[in-house]
């Protein structure tokens, strides 16, 4: 039997001290979703994030993957099971070129990065795997790259290949199109766009325009906790949610 | 054949990389072929300094070591000595009572190194880098007051004396010409490096420096960092060990002061004057650093320590990636101003 | 036996008061410039021989050489800080650990070469000399002393951050350097400030730790292990567990020497590495 949420946490709360970054937050993710988490700055979002994927443990709360408790896992286990995650700021590995990067991910995916006898150049399968992974991220030229050598814009797409490289079947996206100008996140969203139907996605964004196109659901988020949850239409009507957001245009 | 493409021919790339797509490929570039020669040349070409000779390799191998964890995995230890000297003492004891065979003097040293490396391993793999260093240096010096009272096994302050070693297979005595010597440390440090790298080159070697260029991203790939870590600390100790083994084995003595601060130290100034993180820098900073010191025995002691000192912050300041990584900045200039030179 | 407990006691408060005196400008070194700063000793020996150069070349009474050990250390602290330290400021913690041991090197070549190898003899004034009787115990009358300047310094120090601005600039600069610069707090400034006071310090404590220390040009590598634990057991940035742990090192390492003398510096070396396991950031460390 298939579980109905392949994500769902049930009132996860996080603490630091007096502060309350985190209260009684519940959702849950259908297989297959695109749903997007948005509110203001400091809402907790990221924190929610830093929970489900076990960077930070919560204060209170569960976390179940495909209905299994991962609460007490810690992030590389997660990650395993098909749960991973991008960062809202650039985590990648500045000194390996980019293609080095996406085949540690994939070796360390097919748990192979133990192997310690045959140089890199022989695993012929994980670099095909990589390169058709690059090509699909248009980041095939940038292949022998140095990673800190890259444009912001590039790192950004090399920021979503990690993550991709695992294959996960739960992907949280870390506002993917952070710091690039509205005009040209295009390139990342047509990434996403292009992802798997059966890969679950939940991802934190501040360009209602991407939020818009792109979320079948959405999850509103203030001051740690859920204001409201609904589709894109019913979000977009929601006075308290417009009341959040006043005076804000639609790109934030 | 222009300067550039000399250039390429005789020096590694960073990583020693393959053409095609970048990737570390093991093969031996030129250069390489050149080095181990050369070393096998000495031995016939300065017969009178192969003592010097194989305190300079076994110095090479200890800061292959400390390459491991810091240049690769980038773990900075301020305590390395104490695998070293566990080996030393390890090897010295087994020959002091009666088992004088060298190779099984090297493999015991190894495995003591290693157990002492792995138990460690789990204090070093918490804490921040201050806590780290800390540990590390406790540590050492924890070993060092312990080998120090426990001077009825040890020899203490005095030393470890009356090591004896027997012929090498039977039929290498170990001779004060230090030739025999020479060539054993020679093999085992071929033979030892010759797995180094083997490992730097494979999908493990990449996870070691993809912990120490994105430690927060390897746990998110799914990677258990953790385990990496306690692994390549338990081989370094391991080939520390060894190391430690071969000087107790090739002067027939061990010294409390191979446990000491000062060589820890002392290693990761050899390591990063050499170039950590590109495998051959330990032998080179061994090198340079050992006949420096050997030509310069007759200086006071005081200028040649302050002359360390000044070379430290200098390195620090203005050459960070040591001499290999001063070669590479070279090299690449080189190609830089001659782009049909490169491949 | 009571006697002697309570003498180890105050032996160990005397010695760790001392440490503290020298750790407090590190502790705040690395919290605030989270700078790995092992020449920190070399700072505190500047002060002791200052101090003796002065009673033995000039014949300046012991007293009246603390201040002048506090400005030369605060003033090599400036000149160094500006020249040297600050372009390390983003660098990796290697490469701090790696300059100051060159550093480090460097002032004992030099201390060495003007002074000799051997210990400094100092000459303390009579009135401090000898044991006082207090509440039934005869208690060393410059260790007396010492934990009583320390005393003050450490409520002279409390009451300078607490209250004044300069005090607060640097607190908000420990808590978030990023914050505190948006604030307008020139942080560079109280990085060299705090440096110099820092090091000021640790000359004191150095050229008043000549008769419990001793001073001779491995000062800085003897007793570098002590001043990092004090720091890392109390946590970077925090004077109250800097005196906390100086105080508990002190106490225990007289106790370790008075009691088990066979164990030597074991007990400090173990002590230490239980308590960084335990507390990876400190007693009193930040969180992250």
């Amino acid at each position: 039997m298939t579980p109905q949420y392949v994500l769902r946490t049930e009132g996860l709360c996080r603490q630091f001290g007096t502060f309350k970054a985190n209260s009684d937050v519940s959702i849950a993710l259908p297989h297959g979703a695109r749903h997007a988490l948005i509110g203001p700055n400091g809402a907790g979002k990221t924190t929610l994030i830093n929970m489900l994927t076990g960077v930070l443990p919560p204060s209170a709360g569960q976390v179940f993957l495909r209905e299994e408790n991962i609460t007490s896992l810690p992030q590389s286990v997660r990650v395993k099971r098909g749960l991973t995650r991008t960062f809202q700021i650039n985590t990648l590995f500045w000194g390996l070129t980019v293609l080095e990067s996406v085949l540690l991910a994939i070796c360390e995916r097919k748990g192979v990065a133990t192997a310690w006898w045959r140089p890199l150049s022989q695993r012929t399968e994980e670099i095909e795997e990589a390169m058709t992974l690059l090509r699909q991220l248009h980041l095939e030229r940038d292949a022998q790259r140095i990673t800190r050598s890259l444009p912001y814009g590039r790192q950004r797409l090399v920021e979503i290949a990690l993550a991709l490289a695992t294959k996960p079947s739960v992907l949280l996206l870390d506002e993917p199109a952070a710091g690039i100008p509205a005009g040209e996140s295009r390139e990342i969203f047509e990434v996403l766009a292009a992802l798997p139907s059966d890969v679950s996605i939940l991802f934190i964004e501040h360009d209602m325009d991407i939020v818009f196109r792109f979320a079948q659901r959405i999850t509103v988020l203030v001051g740690g906790k859920v204001l409201t949850d609904g589709t894109p239409a019913e979000i977009a009507s929601d006075p308290r949610v417009k009341e959040v957001y006043l005076g804000e245009s639609e790109h934030v | 054949m222009t300067t550039a493409q000399l250039a390429a021919m005789f020096l590694p790339r960073r990583h020693e990389s393959s053409l095609r797509n970048g990737l570390a490929d093991g093969r031996w570039r030129a250069a390489e072929w050149v080095f181990w020669l050369v070393l096998l040349a000495a031995y016939f070409v300065f017969p009178e300094r192969l003592v010097l000779g194989s305190q300079i390799l076994i110095t090479a191998l200890f800061a292959l070591s400390l390459d491991l964890i810091l240049g690769y995995a980038g773990i900075a230890s301020l305590g390395h000595a104490a695998y070293f000297g566990i080996g030393a003492y390890a090897a010295g004891l087994l020959a002091k009572h009666g088992f004088g065979e060298p190779l099984t003097g090297l493999a015991l040293a190894a495995a003591v190194a290693a157990v002492a490396g792995y138990l460690v391993s789990f204090l070093i793999v918490r804490g921040t880098d201050l806590t780290r260093l800390m540990v590390t240096m406790a540590i050492g010096m924890v070993c060092y007051e312990a080998a120090n009272k426990a001077h009825f096994i040890t020899g203490g302050v005095d030393g470890l004396t009356g090591v004896v070693m027997k012929p090498i297979f039977g039929a290498f005595e170990f001779g004060f010409d230090g030739k025999v010597a020479y060539l054993y440390s020679l093999i085992v440090a071929f033979v030892l490096f010759w797995a180094v790298r083997r490992v730097i080159h494979s999908p493990f070697g990449l996870s070691l420096r993809g912990i120490r260029e994105g430690g927060a991203r390897m746990p998110a790939i799914g990677a258990p960092v953790r385990k990496r870590l306690i692994a390549v600390f338990t081989l370094s100790a391991a080939l520390a060990g060894v190391a430690g083994a071969l000087m107790a084995q090739t002067t027939q003595f061990v010294a409390l002061d191979s446990l000491s601060f000062s060589r820890s130290a002392e290693l990761l100034i050899i390591l990063v004057l050499g170039g950590a993180g590109r495998l051959y820098g330990g032998f080179i900073g061994a090198l340079v650093f050992m006949v420096m010191q050997s030509w310069l025995s007759d200086m006071n002691p005081v200028y040649w320590q302050f002359w360390i000192g000044l070379l430290l912050v200098v390195i620090v300041l203005f050459a960070r990636g040591g001499i290999l990584g001063g070669i590479e900045t070279l090299r690449d200039k080189l190609r830089a101003r001659h782009p049909e030179g490169a491949q | 036996m009571i006697a002697s407990f309570l003498g180890v006691l105050f032996d160990g408060v005397a010695y760790g008061s001392l440490l503290f005196l020298v750790s407090i400008g590190l502790s705040v070194t690395m919290g605030l410039m989270n700078f790995i700063n092992l020449a920190h000793g070399a700072f505190a020996m500047l002060g002791g021989y200052v101090t003796v150069m002065l009673m033995t070349r000039l014949g300046v009474p012991f007293l009246a050489t603390l201040p002048a050990a506090f400005i030369a250390s605060a003033v090599i602290g400036i000149v160094l800080e500006r020249a040297l330290y600050r372009r390390l400021h983003g660098a990796s913690p290697l490469d701090q650990v790696l300059f100051s041991i060159g550093l480090t090197f460097m002032a004992v070549a030099v201390a060495t070469y003007l002074w000799g190898s051997g210990q400094q003899p100092v000459h303390l004034p009579a009135f401090l000399t000898g044991q006082v009787h207090v509440l039934g115990l005869d208690l060393g009358a410059y260790r007396l002393f010492l934990i009583a300047l320390v005393v003050v310094i450490t409520l002279a120090l409390g009451y300078m951050v607490e209250r004044t601005r300069f005090g607060a600039q640097i607190r908000a600069a420990v808590d978030n350097k990023e914050a505190a610069a948006g604030l307008g707090i020139n942080v560079g400034r109280v990085f060299g400030v705090t440096f110099a006071l820092g090091s000021g310090l640790a000359g004191l404590g150095g050229a008043l730790g000549i008769d419990v220390l001793g001073l001779d040009p491995t000062f800085p590598i003897k007793y570098m292990v002590y001043f990092l634990l004090v720091v890392s057991v109390g946590g970077a940035g925090s004077m109250k567990g800097a005196l906390v742990a100086a105080v508990v090192l002190g106490v225990f390492d007289v106790a370790g020497k008075y009691y088990v003398p066979e164990t030597g510096a074991f007990i400090i070396y173990a002590l230490m590495v239980v308590l960084l396991l335990l507390f990876p950031r400190g007693l009193y460390g930040r969180r992250a």
